[in-house]
């Protein structure tokens, strides 16, 4: 299919420098600015981990107070989550939706500008709460009152903060859905669409749904501590329970927000380098949609031990067991399209098998956490650290290394150093385990989480576990190396480098030429 | 060794089967002393819990080894290096509802004791003995309400000293996990355990029991265990609650009958000594 | 796809983000100053909201000149459509949470706080509603429903009414029944928002009933305040269409900007019946 390119657009005079990037309208732009945003803010988030894992080298106080320790905790979960995860995915979405759907740009080009440019505001408020009186929020990523109703100034950066990310989001997620609803080339059915930008349709759906009560919680605890309302105060007829609902009626749905896309990518990753379609393609659109569905009524399995009623407690169990039905169509739709394809092991390749693998163990501790008695036992404990570092860090984060390792000989034009990649990943998926294999173990033995010290029989485990964080951390500058160094010279590559990628983007040049599709394909 | 599309099929292999080894420790490391384990579990709850863990593990261990079988199968066998050619088949009804109904299967066995004990725990009804526990920040106290040591109250804080956490001291066999006045209740009785808080969210929690449960400002919540055998169990606090949650632990002391009654008479009669000094104080 | 040039318009690049971002930049560290009493929160929530309003005008002044200059297609209108309508519901969403929370405080909190269990900690308290909470002793007297927040139903129903009449008239090209229908909509609105702070001014001098009054001040004010400031942003955008209408804007078949207002005043009527059934009523 040949892609007429019109140079000579309308709006082609764009400025150099610094304004290009500052007053920019392009969605590849865009999308390279939240790649590297992201990026940074994992650089600090994962600086923020290594102090903590720094701390739990040993048992007794080294070299971070209790206080900043939970300011640390505090804020490496925020960043991480808001920082590097998600605008990683919305970065991802910016490059790749408008190639993979045969539109021009996003539908709302300048607000996705300001969608961005958003970003760096927040995170200013976030990182330099450290410096303010009173320190970081030091209440946990999740905020609960009435100990985060305590804090300084930090606790009101960190609400204004969050206030600023909810509305990037809730903006992001609007252009994403008018540009995939709106602007697809000719031909292309909802049916006929990448999973990629299925995945990311749902989670927009989702981003919608929860940032705005996100954006309510926080207002209301910032009345709470500043205007004396009483939202979750026993004494003024509120309660903090309160708060814990609200709080994860949005959190629930906010971590399949940042794990959907990542099925989405995993699923162009495998059949492209299995040479074979993605095996059962609608029902990997059903099975995302019911995820997303059930995702907004399981929330309360993170109050287990709040006291609920027996009932409620019975409700939230079966949802979230449930969770794992549509969850397991995927991972065998994926096996299934391995199964008697013709496969090579590029790193992308390697990166979503990593991803499956640990995944599903990531998986597995979600459905032992949902069963109530076993819940009880881990809850606030290491158990649940390791949980989610395996749905995050070998979930999300592995599927984002994927993906860039799969784009960027379409975003530069050149090739990875494939060595090196391959290093990266083997080093990462290595270190990885170390690191958080052993917390299950810790948290079975009894460690809570956020503490910064511990009794002598978790001693061994911590070690361990620094020491693979530490591996882990520097695996990751590693991978800043290798992207620098195929931006800067790396092999020129092919406009189709993977002999089984079928999406439109595939039919581009390599790199993607400023402005693509202004004439739309038409799919057959 | 990191060759071009590094690949070989002992690299694969060997990660493969390390990992699966890594994995299924979990389930191997049955051993009950472990102290990388759940502690051994001292009531019938914290019993019933162990089960289901060490059964979901099993199902989740069996589950793991079909998938990640075939899959490695497949990552061995349909590869392009060995000349593999790619079928192009892309859907299955049958197989399709086949692996959803199996997984509903699968969760509807594991949900079934689980329901079971969740309706034994939350069964706080005719109680022994009442304790009514308050987090605060950072200490528990308890006031017995109920029961045999009606009337009896304390706090209970860390007593594991600043040098030990420092550095310049050894640190002590039980640090951090060591109070200076235990909660003592007899073995064999059904202790209803009350939590609240005076300030912020803290969590009362003795993994030995099986119970954890949060204490909440304003709110009254509840709990229950009976100990199997007399003994020290010690737990945390598990709610963030600011600069030393790490630092207020929970020790329960289960005695026999006999020795718990003469607990409470000791406990009695040094409190009515504080309340006669305080009397001639004033 | 879209007609006339065959290409979907991409505005060229633009300050407006990075203006809008730093008025954000001032507002957000300006707000965290002035909670913390630091003087200088205060400048910076000034030159905040100037820069914001210097960013409105300019961004929507942008937008508007496109429009008339033809550049929007049917797929640009169609993409304000789907953005607008995806903005609306994310503010539903945001008001879901308040009355989320009303609901969540009135029907389980309060009955709970006044249950048998808890008079080990509010022994006095008998729950209904309204209340202040079972610890705040303050006396206040609620809002009743008939007086003016009725009056306040008739008028933003009203309004309701009078903006679609001028949506007909637009659509039918009778430009001075536009003008006029637009007109007695923005004049309800600010009406309403006058009721309103003289109901708050009643609220505060005669009934007691303040932000501080517990559960029933908080989600009254908060609820009844959010939409307040809606109905404001509503009757600023009224006020702007109107100009534009003044200025000969809009066409018969192309008026996406009056549409998208109208939606928004639509809302903001569905959310005060909500309020006034909820808050008021029952
Ligand atoms: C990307 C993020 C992500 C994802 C995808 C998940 C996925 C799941 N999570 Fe996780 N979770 C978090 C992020 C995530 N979680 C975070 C951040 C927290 C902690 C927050 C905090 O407190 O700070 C948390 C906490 C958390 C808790 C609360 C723990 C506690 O605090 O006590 C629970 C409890 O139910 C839970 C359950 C689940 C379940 C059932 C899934 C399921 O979706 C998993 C489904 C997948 C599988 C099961 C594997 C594949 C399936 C098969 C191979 C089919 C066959 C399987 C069976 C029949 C079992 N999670
Ligand atoms: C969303 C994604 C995400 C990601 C990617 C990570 C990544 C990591 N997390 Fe994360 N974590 C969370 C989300 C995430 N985490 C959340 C939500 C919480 C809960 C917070 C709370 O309880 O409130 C949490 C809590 C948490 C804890 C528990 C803290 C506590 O309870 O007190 C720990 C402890 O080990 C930990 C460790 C790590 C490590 C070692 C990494 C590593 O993967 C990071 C690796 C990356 C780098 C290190 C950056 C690159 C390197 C440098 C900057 C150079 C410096 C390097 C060296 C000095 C070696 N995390
Ligand atoms: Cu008390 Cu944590
Ligand atoms: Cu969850």
């Amino acid at each position: 299919m040949a892609v007429v390119q019109d140079v000579h657009g309308h709006h082609d005079h764009h400025p150099s420098g610094i304004m290009r990037w500052v007053t920019t309208t392009n969605h590849k732009d865009i999308g390279t600015m939240y790649l590297w945003f992201s990026f940074a803010m994992f650089l600090v988030g994962g600086f923020l981990a290594m102090g903590i894992r720094a701390e739990l080298f040993m048992p007794g106080i080294q070299i971070l107070e209790p206080e900043l320790f939970n300011s640390f905790t505090t804020l490496h979960g925020l960043i991480m989550v808001f920082g590097a995860i998600m605008p990683a995915f919305v970065g991802l979405a910016n490059w790749q939706v408008p190639l993979m759907i045969g539109a021009p740009d996003m539908a709302f080009a300048r607000m996705n500008n300001w969608s961005f440019w958003l970003l760096p505001v927040a995170g200013m408020l976030l990182v330099s709460s450290f410096f303010v009186p009173g320190g970081a929020a030091a209440g946990g990523w999740t905020f609960y009152p009435p100990l985060s109703a305590q804090g300084g100034m930090g606790v009101d950066m960190m609400i204004f903060a969050v206030h600023i990310l909810g509305a990037s989001s809730i903006m992001g997620a609007i252009n994403i859905i008018t540009t995939i609803l709106n602007m697809r080339a000719p031909g292309m059915t909802l049916m006929k669409m990448p999973m990629f930008v299925w995945t990311w349709l749902i989670t927009a759906y989702l981003l919608v749904l929860v940032m705005p009560v996100l954006a309510g919680t926080v207002t209301m605890l910032l009345t709470d501590r500043h205007f004396g309302t009483s939202f979750f105060n026993a004494a003024g007829g509120g309660d903090p329970v309160l708060f814990q609902h609200i709080f994860w009626f949005f959190g629930h749905p906010e971590v399949y927000i940042m794990i959907l896309p990542a099925f989405g990518i995993v699923s162009e990753i495998i059949p492209t380098f299995s040479r074979k379609p993605l095996f059962g393609y609608s029902s990997m659109v059903y099975a995302t949609a019911s995820i997303a569905i059930l995702s907004c009524i399981v929330w309360a399995h993170h109050m287990f031990t709040v006291g609920m009623p027996t009932v409620g407690q019975l409700f939230f169990m079966y949802a979230t067991m449930l969770i794992a039905v549509p969850t397991g169509v995927k991972v065998f739709n994926w096996t299934a399209t391995m199964w008697r394809g013709s496969m090579t092991f590029e790193t992308p390749m390697l990166f979503a098998i990593g991803f499956i693998f640990l995944f599903v163990i990531g998986g597995f501790s979600g459905v032992i956490c949902a069963i109530v008695p076993i819940d009880i036992q881990v809850q606030d404990t290491y158990y649940v650290i390791a949980h989610f570092h395996y749905v995050l860090v070998s979930g999300a984060l592995f599927a984002i290394f994927g993906a860039v390792y799969y784009w960027l000989p379409k975003w530069c034009g050149r090739m990875y150093d494939v060595k090196l990649a391959n290093m990266h990943f083997w080093l990462s998926m290595i270190f990885f385990n170390v690191a958080f294999f052993v917390q299950h173990f810790l948290g079975l033995a009894g460690m809570p989480r956020r503490i910064p010290d511990y009794s002598l029989q978790f001693a061994d485990f911590n070690m361990i576990s620094s020491i693979g964080a530490f591996g882990f951390g520097l695996t990751q500058l590693f991978f800043l190396y290798i992207v620098i160094k195929c931006i800067r010279g790396g092999e020129k590559a092919a406009d189709r480098p993977w002999e089984g990628g079928n999406t439109l983007e595939w039919t581009l040049p390599s790199p993607a030429p400023y402005h693509t599709f202004e004439t739309p394909p038409v799919i057959k | 060794m990191w060759g071009e599309y590094m690949s070989s099929k002992s690299v694969m292999t060997l990660l493969g089967s390390a990992t699966l080894a890594l994995y299924s420790s979990m389930a191997f490391s049955l051993d009950e002393t472990s102290k990388y384990f759940h502690p051994q579990p001292q009531s019938v709850i914290a019993q019933e819990t162990y089960d289901q863990h060490i059964l979901a593990l099993w199902i989740c261990l069996a589950i793991f080894i079909v998938v990640f079988g075939v899959m490695f199968y497949s990552i061995l066998k349909h590869r392009k290096s060995t000349g593999y050619k790619a079928a192009n088949f892309h859907h299955s009804t049958v197989v399709e509802i086949i692996w959803t109904a199996i997984p509903l299967l699968i969760l509807i066995a594991m949900a079934f004791p689980a329901t079971k004990t969740v309706v034994a725990m939350k069964d706080t009804s005719e109680p022994d003995i009442t304790i009514k526990a308050t987090g605060y920040q950072w200490m528990w106290g308890y006031d017995y309400l109920q029961g045999e040591g009606e009337g009896i109250s304390f706090f209970s804080k860390l007593s594991t000293p600043v040098a030990q956490v420092k550095g310049t001291e050894a640190k002590g066999e039980n640090y951090l996990l060591e109070v200076d006045n235990n909660v003592v209740v007899p073995v064999g009785k059904k202790i209803r355990v009350i939590t609240t808080a005076n300030d912020v969210l803290h969590a009362w929690w003795v993994p030995a029991f099986g119970v954890k449960q949060d204490a909440i400002p304003g709110f009254i919540r509840d709990t229950w265990f009976t100990a199997n055998k007399p003994g020290v169990y010690r737990g945390q606090c598990v709610e963030l609650c600011g600069k030393d949650h790490g630092y207020m632990p929970i020790v329960v002391e289960v005695m026999e009958a006999d020795k718990y009654t003469q607990w409470v008479a000791d406990k009695k009669k040094a409190s009515a000594a504080v309340v006669n000094t305080a009397a001639v104080g004033n | 796809m879209s007609q006339g040039t065959g290409h979907y318009y991409v505005p060229a690049p633009s300050k407006w983000p990075i203006v809008g971002s730093s008025a954000l930049f001032f507002l957000g560290f300006g707000a965290a100053f002035t909670m913390n009493k630091i003087p200088a929160g205060y400048y910076m929530l000034g030159i905040g909201f100037a820069i914001l309003i210097y960013m409105l005008f300019g961004w929507f002044g942008d937008v508007a000149r496109e429009s008339e200059a033809g550049k929007y297609g049917k797929v640009e209108d169609k993409s304000f459509r789907w953005g607008m309508s995806w903005f609306i519901f994310s503010e539903v969403m945001f008001f879901a949470a308040f009355f989320g929370a009303l609901y969540y405080m009135r029907v389980l909190t309060v009955p709970e706080l006044a249950d048998a269990e808890h008079d080990l900690l509010w022994p006095s308290f008998t729950g209904g509603w309204p209340t202040a909470g079972p610890g705040i002793t303050e006396k206040f007297t609620p809002m009743g429903a008939w007086g003016l927040p009725a009056f306040n139903t008739f008028l933003l129903l009203s309004s309701g009414v009078t903006v679609t009449l001028a949506h007909w008239a637009l659509k039918e090209n009778r430009r001075p029944a536009l003008k006029m229908w637009l007109l007695a909509t923005i004049v309800l609105g600010f009406t309403f928002l006058a009721c309103q702070i003289y109901e708050y001014s009643h609220a505060y001098a005669d009934l007691n009933l303040k932000l501080t009054s517990g559960a029933y001040g908080s989600t009254f004010y908060m609820l009844t305040g959010f939409h307040g400031f809606h109905v404001t942003l509503g009757a600023i955008m009224l006020t702007v269409i109107y100009f534009r209408c003044a200025a000969g804007h809009f066409k018969p078949e192309h008026h996406f900007g009056f549409e998208g207002v109208a939606w928004y005043w639509h809302f903001v009527d569905v959310v005060w019946l909500g309020l006034f059934i909820f808050v008021y009523l029952v």
